[in-house]
């Protein structure tokens, strides 16, 4: 695992964890869930090293706490947990000091809630009459390998024209504003968003837990302005593991870039100083992420048959290998596929060799009004350069692919992905605000 | 209206607990007997046998010496109404009698039944009587009560406007004094709501009926203006029940026992049915008036804060700086959707987009969020 490291481990100080029950300390008060106790027995800075190559899997078992801090986010090369939520937020304020400060203060509660702890005050204990800083759904439930990845759209550097914060030049070139691509049919309410927080945790409450009260936190400064639930992730950064499937029963990307891969990383993910340079230097050692709604006709999908839909996909469905191969990860021969078969049209051989992170989940927020399920996939990719990374890949997936018959984008941004949290004195944003 | 909650002020339990026992306790005991304080009354003094008494069950032989009818009140700190006698005549005798906790109060003789009256203060001798209080505080509960006994004084002329198209059939005229007949309810609501059984009568919604509950009050003639297109005899008389309701409110809003802290909590309350009730459109689903009420709800959170400002600026100035902020700015986001053609002021809501809402669901919550510690900053005093 390429992990960021914490060389801190102890950087609450003992007052603060008396002061403040963490919910790791709620564990053991209950004296319930031994699994779950033996965790928190095997201390707190066990859960990821840096070249740690063991498979994330056993982590995730466990329930542990990835760290916060590090030269990367986590929740990019992290092995991808079972739950997300994922909102992107409007900055409502026009003051760039109540943004900056707004930003520490989410940083703070991000780095306590990913260790499993409260934010500020705790859900309880505090003042009578006041409400609890911390909204408690969370209390007594392990940190469930929360992650909390933080990312700037291009409206935060300006928009309709105006330099809203005064880093208008700091936006990079390779941070576009995606293309309309052919069959598009965005929902605005579901697109854009001046600055994204992706939740992942083994635990959705967890997850939930985190946004809301990120949310509550910027309450005056940002306000929601979508959010999105997966329940099931649809990819896997851990070759090792099983990949899981999507909503259309297909196991797919299985030829992602893993997590414990520096070299691809390095190739495909991160961006590299090289390309970061000038009023753009902020971003080196972040990323670009991709997040499109993309709805499935679950119904007529299901009508189709399977001889069609392993066509469509060229792979076969119960083992997910590729047309005229026998296992998932047998090298794919493409020109076995359908000219529109989906694996075909995005393989990176089909690309120049052009791959991206994928981070996916699977949603259902219940039916359309019409009887039909509001299901699909919630594509999440990373990638070190969105021209030569999503662009390219989604306008030939739009024009050729035969999978475009069965699911329709309907909501997308693109965020700049800043560079991880040094340490306790290092924010969310923070190269992007100050200067050099 | 508010759904199933319960009251911030509890007005109820007060009421039981200071009520006046003039009747057979009085008479046994005889007049100027032990343990009772003679409160002479003439047109320009208010004169006690004792300034201190032991809490309890204190009884108070009222004479009025001067010219005018008087009228005596016991108020215990904040202007909360003990207990009160009106109506004294030149010459003649009363009594009054209330159980009355260990603290400071004051009692107020009114020739002339109208003003602060002539004060003199007094103390119940008990155990917790001598409680620190902060003048500051006591002044802006004082200040916000005189507030809320205005609003419902205000309220009654406007409503009857209402009441009397009601009755005189007259749907335009109901439509157009409708919304402006609640906005001193709305403004003061969690005070009004304190007293359980008068907020059920006059404006509960459709969906907050109790089985076998009659519909009754401001919303079940808003449907009928606006849904039914029509007044029927039925709705004359829930106009006339209405104004018999509100008075009974006016009457006793000035006994609700408000501290503080409920005030303060009163203004969170009256964001969340601001959030709750106002932007989703629920409260005024037929005539659509919600941004009335929307703007009476703010003006009345406002109010709380302002009185009780002097304390929060100094225990939490950032906070008070955070609600000077967000407060002007949900006036300004009201201030897009007036319209000066309305005769309440404000464009019909069905009318206000998706966008709209949400811009103005945000300005909400950024207000609401500091409001809810409002309450803390003012238990805790520095």
């Amino acid at each position: 695992m390429t992990e960021p490291v914490d060389e801190r481990p102890a950087e609450r100080s003992p007052e603060a964890e008396k002061a403040a029950p963490s919910r790791r300390k709620l564990l053991g008060w209950g004296g319930a869930g031994l699994a779950l106790g033996a965790v928190a027995a095997g201390g707190t800075a066990t859960a990821m090293r840096s070249g740690d190559t063991a498979p994330a899997d056993a982590d995730a078992a466990a329930g542990a706490a990835v760290p916060f801090h590090g030269a990367h986010q986590a929740g990019i090369a992290t092995a991808v947990q079972d739950r997300l939520h994922f909102a992107a937020f409007d900055v409502t304020t026009d003051d760039r000091e109540a943004l900056i400060s707004l930003l520490k203060e989410w940083t703070k509660a991000a780095a306590a809630m990913t260790a499993g702890d409260a934010v500020g005050d705790g859900a309880v204990g505090g003042l009578a009459e006041a409400p609890p800083d911390d909204t408690g759904e969370a209390l007594g439930l392990p940190p469930s390998r929360l992650t909390l990845t933080f990312g700037v759209g291009p409206t935060l550097f300006a928009k309709d024209g105006k330099d809203r914060f005064g880093i208008k030049d700091r936006r990079p070139d390779a941070l576009i504003d995606l293309p309309q691509f052919p069959g598009d049919n965005l929902d605005k309410a579901r697109s854009g968003g001046d600055l994204c927080v992706q939740a992942c945790a083994d635990d959705p409450q967890v997850a939930v837990h985190a946004i809301r009260n990120l949310a509550r936190i910027g309450f005056g400064k940002v306000a929601i302005r979508w959010s999105q639930l997966g329940f099931g992730k649809t990819s896997s950064t851990t070759p090792g593991a099983q990949t899981p499937r999507n909503m259309f029963g297909f196991k797919d990307g299985t030829e992602n870039v893993a997590g414990d891969d520096p070299k691809s990383l390095e190739a495909h993910v991160w961006v590299p100083t090289s390309e970061a340079k000038g009023d753009a230097a902020w971003l080196a050692g972040g990323s670009y992420l991709v997040a499109r709604r993309i709805r499935m006709h679950i119904e007529t999908w299901d009508r189709t048959s399977l001889k069609e839909q392993e066509d469509v996909f060229g792979r076969d469905k119960a083992e997910g290998a590729p047309a005229g191969r026998t296992h998932e990860r047998d090298a794919a021969h493409l020109p076995s596929m359908l000219p529109t078969a989906h694996v075909r049209l995005a393989h990176p051989d089909s690309n120049g060799g052009i791959r991206i992170l994928r981070r996916g989940y699977s949603f259902t927020d219940g039916t359309d009004g019409l009887g039909r399920l509001d299901a699909g996939l919630f594509f999440l990719a990373y990638q070190r350069d969105v021209r030569h990374g999503f662009v390219p890949l989604q306008r030939k997936l739009a024009r050729h692919d035969a999978l475009n018959e069965y699911i329709q984008h309907v909501g997308s941004a693109v965020f700049a992905v800043p560079p991880g949290v040094r340490d306790t004195a290092d924010w969310w944003g923070r190269a992007l605000f100050t200067s050099a | 209206m508010r759904a199933l909650r319960s009251p911030v002020v509890a007005a109820v339990a007060v009421a039981a607990a200071l009520t006046v026992v003039s009747g057979c306790a009085a008479k046994s005991d005889g007049k100027g007997g032990k343990g009772v304080i003679e409160v002479t009354a003439s047109d320009s003094a208010c004169e006690l046998s004792a300034d201190t008494f032991p809490a309890g069950h204190v009884r108070f032989a009222v004479q009025n010496k001067g010219a005018k009818v008087t009228e005596v009140y016991v108020y215990a700190p904040g202007d909360r109404i003990v207990t009160e006698r009106e109506n004294i005549g030149p010459g003649t005798r009363a009594e009054i009698t209330a159980e009355i906790k260990p603290g400071h109060y004051e009692v107020a003789c009114k020739p002339g039944m109208k003003g602060n009256g002539i004060r003199k203060k007094v103390t119940a001798d008990g155990k917790g009587a001598d409680a620190k209080r902060d003048p500051r505080l006591d002044a802006a509960v004082a200040a916000y009560r005189t507030y809320v006994q205005r609003e419902a004084d205000r309220t009654l002329p406007a409503a009857q406007k209402f009441a009397d198209a009601v009755r005189a059939g007259d749907v335009e005229k109901a439509k157009e004094t409708y919304a402006l007949s609640r906005v001193g309810w709305e403004r003061t609501e969690p005070v009004a709501e304190s007293f359980g059984d008068i907020d059920p009568k006059v404006d509960v919604r459709a969906d907050g009926l109790e089985d076998g509950q009659k519909w009754t009050g401001w919303h079940r003639l808003e449907k009928s203006l606006w849904q039914d297109k029509k007044i029927t005899a039925d709705d004359k008389k829930l106009a006339a029940q209405l104004m018999t309701d509100l008075k009974d409110w006016q009457k006793r809003v000035g006994t609700a026992d408000i501290t503080p802290t409920s005030m303060a909590n009163g203004a969170k309350e009256l964001l969340d049915e601001v959030a709750t009730g106002k932007v989703t459109g629920e409260e005024e689903r037929y005539s659509h008036t919600d941004l009335v009420d929307f703007q009476g709800n703010v003006e009345g959170a406002q109010k709380a804060y302002e009185l009780l400002k002097p304390v929060v600026s100094k225990n939490d100035p950032e906070l008070a700086k955070e609600l000077d902020r967000q407060f002007k700015a949900i006036h300004t986001q009201l201030d897009d959707h007036r319209d000066k053609g309305s005769a309440d002021g404000f464009v019909a809501y069905d009318t206000v987009g998706k966008d709209a809402r949400k811009k103005l669901s945000d300005s909400v919550n950024a207000l609401a969020e500091p409001l809810s510690k409002l309450a803390a900053a003012v238990a805790v005093t520095k």
